[in-house]
């Protein structure tokens, strides 16, 4: 049998994975495919826990589902603005996407 | 070792390793192709959690769409991949050293508290994960309006992402 721990050793790695990739990467795009890592460790700790702690009450489950809808609809807002700074920049670094920073 | 706990690590391996490549690579189309594999990899811990349901829609929501989405948005923004010569930012350090530090705490942590070498509880033969999911995700008693929310919200980003994405016209007719 697997114990918990295994489990949430694995997520926090791909988290830390994520969060690696959000941070270092310039390209806009990679820095989504970070954030997806991100949601997807905090999935498998989410189901993690129902399975292992409260396996009568599907919390674990619903709350996995809703973030799936989150992610998707990150994802769908993200890109579209990447590709309509592409647009009008010709570029999709995050270095040079600096318009706003202070 | 059990054939649970082979899998088990296999599949952490498989995992860990897509995703180091994947915040590796330089070529975004193939850091995509190891999100795929990173993501299926999920979907396999999901069926060792008994959550057949979630596994099945990790194929279908996130390899299905969302990480074919991130192939197309690469595939439109070609004209800059080019261009880049280094992946990583100058402040690359900073993040690898935060990442180290946050992995290792959170493994501290866990190796900390009590409940972490609780075994999963017993199934009952008559327990349908599906079934339950479910019911809890439409009953009132259950998650129905968050349920309700999330399609709200993915109605708005699908609207926001049309109106962003969107080319704008070059002199719009109301500028007279």
């Amino acid at each position: 049998m697997i114990p918990l721990s295994w489990y949430l050793s694995l997520a926090a790695a791909l988290f830390s994975m994520g969060l690696y990739g959000v941070l270092a990467r310039k390209n806009a795009i990679a820095i989504l495919m970070g954030v997806e890592l991100m949601l997807n460790a905090v999935n498998i700790n989410l189901v993690a826990f129902w399975r292992y702690l409260t396996p009568e009450n599907v919390a674990g489950q619903a709350f996995a589902v809703m973030v799936f809808a989150v992610a998707a609809a990150e994802v769908a807002v993200g890109l579209a603005l990447v590709i309509s700074i592409y647009r009008r920049r010709k570029t999709v670094s995050a270095d040079e996407i600096n318009l706003m920073k202070w | 070792m059990t054939v649970e706990q082979a899998v088990f690590f296999f599949t952490s391996f498989l995992i860990l390793f897509s995703a180091f490549m994947m915040v590796t690579r330089q070529n975004l189309v193939h850091a995509a192709l190891y999100l795929i594999v990173a993501l299926f990899g999920v979907a396999v811990v999901f069926v060792l959690l008994d959550a057949g349901f979630l596994a099945v829609v990790q194929v279908l929501v996130y390899i299905g769409a969302i990480a074919i989405l991130m192939i197309f948005a690469v595939m439109l923004t070609r004209g800059d991949v080019a261009r880049e010569q280094e992946p990583v930012n100058a402040g690359f350090g900073w993040a690898l050293m935060l990442a180290a530090l946050f992995c290792f705490g959170l493994i501290i942590l866990i190796g900390q508290w009590p409940a972490v070498n609780s075994q999963a509880a017993v199934l009952s033969a008559d327990t349908n994960t599906v079934l339950d999911l479910g019911t809890a995700l439409v009953s009132p008693d259950g998650y129905v309006i968050p349920f309700e929310v999330a399609s709200v919200l993915l109605l708005a980003a699908l609207i926001g992402a049309l109106v962003v994405a969107r080319p704008q016209k070059k002199n719009s007719g109301s500028v007279k």
